[in-house]
């Protein structure tokens, strides 16, 4: 097992290298340069030329990618034009945000999945069970955005029970006020996060319900006379949860990306809004450090998902 | 093959015919046939059929008597007019331009490009798919590791930084942006179906009888997955439609003169617009919906007629 941690973990160096390469590629590919700004009465065209050479932006690339990566290394990732602020500090501010959101949406999808998937495989075939995967059917075909707009049009201007700008209320004195009001901002569109991104651990679980209704542990189980329901909770419930633990990893490159969407919509103050902010102010250093931060967290996510499925399944272990 | 033949009696021709005839009749139906009896077994797949088939024309061809630039154009006396005032259908937006003639332009660009996404990427991650899962061994590692990483990469903002760094693009870059990234999915499918399919005996027949490796992949592998691409082209192309229009709505897909259901929706971003005036994005909002459901609908019989324990139409 040890021996296919760190087979994934060889895996992941050049990934990230590449991934590096490309995020500093599409950055140069962008056009502008961080001084042509600063152009005025006294500092001239040549003055700003000798800047460039100065800081190295007239040097083969491969030279100035290798002076980015020791920035990167030394936690300098530059500075926004947009907020004149380093870009580490305005993203960690942001991040926060996102951070929460994405914490809430991933527990509360557990919460309705979980039941949802062992209901469904619990009587499989049978009307509950229809009624399910209908449900995931219909949550799945949907785009998700269509149904973020419809979601704050019903419930937050219609009927107006959250609210729909921002992740804190400025009237909000006082440590549990705002915590109170973080919450309260986080809720719809963590709910609709998670009632729409239940598809795959409910098709998982509902699977793996089925597949052990018919093994040999649960027969002998039952023909000891454990009660049925203690089969579900305690047998099958406990030998499927970890594999679906492990999809949390996975998850969080969905979420990431849809945190794009759902920023937007709500005009929720985390990563993907800085992002879509930043490309309209086209502020070159905040929207490269984010698309490689979200590579990178990507990555992370992927190996936790991988390495806990290979301690949890043997059968995945690499050869 | 010659010296053998001759220790048979020949037949004639019109035996010949019969006994292809009775083969015919006698071999399993094409996977065609299977998904066409299975929607005639299922009313309301036929009705999402037919529904999605019509409207597509409808738009099509609509859209050739619509003019475009015209109704771009602003005519600020239409100002947020209401559902059938002024003869507009659906009513009009901020630029008093009319919705009905916008979500019919709109419809016609984004099914298209949902379309033309599906054909691109999913042609590039089947034959990915079919390479990867045939040849097996260091070609499927190498090519593993390029799907591994191209899975890592965050889709969404690599598109747009992509399209803003691109000046001029069109429906056709844009299109040709998406597939480079929305072949994933199908190539994974597709390779685990072909990884089983090339341990059977038919195929290692094949390998015997000395036939050409791109012969097997693509006469003989292929056909007999026929009906899992069939049914994962259908899914793909509802989820497409919300790639477009997703982006379009982010203000990152189409430009903002060409109308998509995108943009239409994007209306929904001012608070104002949102409540006051919803028939400017609900529309779109609901046709994308139905649309979405409808296609994977089918997509959903297609599925059922592809495991023959699922048929409806064998019951």
């Amino acid at each position: 097992m040890w021996k296919t941690i760190l087979r994934r973990i060889l895996i992941m160096i050049p990934e990230i290298i590449i991934l590096s390469i490309i995020v500093f590629l599409l950055a140069k590919a962008m056009p502008g340069d961080p001084f042509t700004g600063s152009i005025n009465p006294r500092a001239g065209v040549a003055q700003i030329h000798h800047l460039m050479e100065v800081n190295g932006l007239y040097d083969p690339w491969y030279q100035q990618y290798w002076n980015w990566v020791v920035h990167l290394f030394h936690g300098n990732l530059g500075e926004s034009y947009q907020y004149n602020e380093p870009v580490t500090r305005i993203i960690g501010q942001r991040a926060v945000n996102t951070l929460w959101l994405s914490l809430f949406t991933v527990v509360l999808t557990y919460l309705i999945a979980l039941p949802m998937g062992i209901y469904a495989g619990r009587h499989e075939g049978k009307l509950p069970d229809t009624v399910i995967r209908f449900y995931t059917y219909v949550t799945y075909c949907i785009p998700f955005f269509v149904i973020l707009v419809l979601g704050i049009w019903i419930f937050g201007y219609v009927l107006g029970w959250f609210p729909t700008t921002g992740s804190v209320s400025p009237t909000a004195n006082g440590t549990f006020a705002t915590i109170g009001s973080r919450f309260y901002h986080m809720l719809l569109p963590g709910i609709l996060g998670a009632l729409f991104g239940t598809v795959n651990i409910v098709q998982y679980l509902r699977s793996e319900v089925v597949d052990a209704k018919s093994s040999d542990y649960v027969r002998t189980a039952r023909a000891k006379g454990v009660p049925i329901n203690d089969i579900y909770r305690h047998h099958i419930f406990r030998n499927s949860l970890l594999p679906i633990a492990a999809f949390a990893g996975y998850s969080i490159t969905g979420l990431l990306n849809g945190a794009i969407f759902t920023e937007s919509v709500f005009s929720y103050p985390g990563m993907g809004l800085l992002f879509v902010n930043s490309i309209s102010y086209r502020d070159y250093t905040v929207i490269t450090a984010l698309v490689l931060l979200f590579g990178i967290l990507n990555i992370f996510g992927t190996l936790l998902s991988d390495i806990i499925l290979s301690i949890v399944d043997p059968r995945i272990r690499i050869e | 093959m010659k010296q053998t033949g001759e220790n048979y009696e020949e037949i004639s021709t019109e035996d010949l015919k019969r006994l292809s005839k009775q083969a015919e009749k006698e071999a399993a139906p094409s996977a065609g046939r299977i998904i066409w009896n299975e929607f005639k077994a299922d009313r309301p797949a036929l009705i999402a059929l037919v529904i999605v088939v019509a409207f597509i024309l409808f738009v099509v061809i609509a859209s050739l008597f619509i003019n475009t630039s015209k109704m771009m154009e602003t005519n600020i006396l239409d100002y947020f007019d209401a559902p059938f005032k002024d003869g507009f259908l659906l009513g009009a937006d901020a630029g008093g331009r009319s919705i009905a003639q916008q979500l019919i332009v709109g419809s016609r660009n984004s099914i298209g490009i949902a379309l033309g996404l599906t054909v691109i990427s999913s042609t590039f991650g089947i034959a990915w798919g079919l390479i990867s899962g045939y040849f097996g061994g260091f070609v499927d590692w190498g090519m593993q590791r390029v799907y591994d990483f191209m899975m890592m990469l965050p889709m969404t903002m690599m598109i747009i930084v992509i399209v803003t760094i691109i000046n001029n693009y069109n429906a056709v870059t844009l299109t040709l942006i998406f597939s480079c990234f929305y072949w994933l999915g199908t190539s994974r499918l597709i390779r685990s179906r072909t990884l089983a399919e090339s341990k059977k005996d038919y195929v290692a027949a094949s390998i015997t009888s000395g036939t050409n490796p791109w012969k097997i992949i693509f006469r003989e592998v292929m056909p007999n997955i026929s009906s899992l691409i069939i049914v994962d082209t259908t899914l793909s192309f509802a989820e497409n439609i919300g790639v477009e229009t997703g982006l379009s709505y982010l203000g990152f897909g189409l430009p903002a003169q060409t109308p998509s259901l995108g943009t239409l929706i994007a209306n929904a971003n001012d608070p104002n617009n949102i409540t006051e005036y919803w028939w400017t994005w609900f529309p779109a909002a609901l046709e994308i919906i139905i649309l979405c459901l409808a296609i994977s609908y089918i997509g959903q019989v297609a599925r059922r007629a592809a495991d023959s324990s699922q048929r409806k139409s064998n019951k």
